[in-house]
């Protein structure tokens, strides 16, 4: 039996600005995304994938449709979404390891119990920073950071405060290839021993299939769903696995399904 | 100590000394008499010979000046916050604010006077209203450009909007902060100085309108080189808070 769906999109359309110069960016979007899952949304640019995270985590009020978190409708920014963008924006007056501890300052009910359980909070941080490698960056500031340090350190703090919803806007689109790839392992890893609910949103099919358990390909604006692959490789997946027959195949039949969008 | 760090160093002096040399040399082959332009070895004689009261004076100017330039921070401050976080507030002060700082402060003066009388509240008011100007702008600047994906990391936490102003709001417009201070202290001494030249009987400003009306050019001079001594300090000041609080903004 599947578990019940974290996120449910109900025939959602969003509308920005008004009159005549109004744009539809998402039109009649109906998707499932079930607890402990990881689905990744690609498409054309422009295509408003990055709409689709502020519907869901509620910046953004739809047009009209619905949307439910946790089975309960989603009116206002909902709280304690982990969010992680392709501009690391780490706080540059705080060191790594504090910039890590905001959402424990924010988030309920950390914010009340960080004052008098400071030590472990810090150590569930720093646990936190050793798990992607950074161990012994905590104290740096992040500008003394390498771009894919900052990327690390932009996931720690999307996932430090342990949000069952995780929205990932192309969080690894600024980096070079090898980092991108060795980022990928981290992510990976990371939901392997933490099983949260992981949006990601991408340009890049391989990224995509590697990380996720379905894929689902957005039209051209107004973006509606117009495909949705499965990707049944066993995990962990490896860099390896991306050069398999298999893997190979669920990306072109993606890519073919966003060349048909674009041409149209 | 590389050459460059001791060049640096040295060039301020070097320069101030190279003008007051160039003002001498110019007063002397030019033969310009000294109610004109007093030659700086007779400025700095001056200035030896009634440093009682040129202190006493410089002292009240600063006094009145630091005063006024702490009005202005903690009022500056206040409406930046306002103006940067709240469209509203905006919309409605910033019109009013930029009227107000069109306005010559030379011209408030008087009025200033009739309210209070002469004397330090004068110069108080209008070196604060001279200063607080930049500082509100700079704060609203510094707010206004928040990245909008920090915004949104802080709102899709639960973050209220007060969070979202005491955690990135405002560290994020400290070093544009401190960079209205450095103009602001210099403004407040114009403000004070000013003041004190229509309407007082205490501080630099007095002293050089009585010297002046007295023909004593030199101690106007003094008076003067005082002032510009007084700007660089606080200005320094500024400078010192502002590397040692906002060291994140001066990376390379």
């Amino acid at each position: 039996m599947p578990a019940p769906p974290l996120v449910s999109i109900r025939d959602v359309s969003l509308t920005y600005g008004q009159g005549e110069d109004s744009v539809l960016a998402v039109r009649n979007l109906t998707l499932d995304i079930a607890k402990g899952d990881f689905v990744a949304v690609v498409g054309p640019s422009g295509c408003g994938k990055s709409s689709l995270m502020k519907l869901v985590t509620g910046l953004l009020p739809p047009t009209s449709g619905e949307i439910f978190v946790d089975d309960e409708k989603v009116t206002h920014p909902i709280q304690g979404v982990g969010m992680a963008f392709q501009n690391s924006t780490l706080m540059p007056w705080r060191t790594t390891l504090d910039n890590i501890m905001l959402p424990f300052e924010i988030v309920e009910p950390h914010k009340r119990r960080l004052r008098s359980e400071k030590a472990k909070y810090v150590a569930q941080a720093e646990q936190l920073l050793a798990t992607v490698g950074l161990g012994n960056f905590g104290r740096k500031f992040p500008w003394e950071l390498s771009g894919g340090m900052q990327q690390r350190a932009n996931l720690c703090r999307a996932l430090v405060h342990q949000p069952e919803l995780l929205m990932l806007d192309e969080p690894f689109g600024a980096l070079d290839a090898f980092t991108r790839e060795e980022l990928w392992a981290v992510m990976q890893d990371l939901w392997l021993q933490k099983r949260f609910t992981a949006v990601l949103v991408t340009h890049d099919l391989r990224e995509a299939v590697y990380l996720a358990n379905t894929v689902f390909v957005i039209s051209h604006r107004p973006g509606h769903v117009v495909y949705d692959a499965k990707v049944d490789l066993p995990r962990p997946r490896t860099l390896e696995t991306t050069f398999e027959t298999k893997f190979i195949d669920i990306v072109h039949d993606l890519r073919a399904h966003i060349s048909r969008e674009l041409t149209t | 100590m590389t050459g460059t760090r001791r060049l640096e160093l040295l060039t301020p002096w070097a320069v101030t000394i190279g003008l007051f040399l160039v003002w001498e040399l110019g007063c002397w082959l030019f033969n310009v008499p000294p109610y004109v332009l007093p030659r700086p070895s007779l400025v700095f004689q001056t200035m030896y010979a009634f440093h009682a009261q040129i202190i006493d004076h410089s002292l009240h100017t600063l006094f009145t000046t630091v005063l006024g330039f702490i009005f202005a921070v903690v009022g500056g401050v206040l409406i930046g916050l306002a103006v940067g976080a709240s469209p509203i507030a905006y919309a409605g002060l910033y019109p009013v604010m930029i009227g107000f700082n069109s306005i010559p402060k030379v011209a408030l003066v008087p009025i200033i006077v009739i309210w209070f009388g002469i004397g330090t509240v004068p110069a108080v008011i209008t070196a604060c209203s001279i200063a607080f100007f930049p500082i509100a702008v700079n704060i609203a600047t510094g707010l206004a450009t928040i990245e909008p994906e920090m915004r949104d990391v802080l709102r899709s936490l639960g973050a209220t909007r007060w969070e979202i102003l005491t955690k990135v709001g405002i560290p994020r417009s400290t070093p544009y902060l401190f960079a209205s201070l450095k103009i602001a202290i210099t403004l407040s001494f114009i403000g004070s100085v000013i003041s004190e030249t229509v309407a007082s009987n205490k501080g630099i400003g007095y002293l050089m309108l009585s010297a002046s009306s007295r023909f004593e050019v030199p101690l106007v001079f003094a008076g003067l080189i005082v002032v510009g001594a007084m700007g660089i300090g606080m200005y320094a000041i500024c400078v010192i808070f502002e590397k040692r609080l906002t060291r994140w903004a001066f990376r390379n």
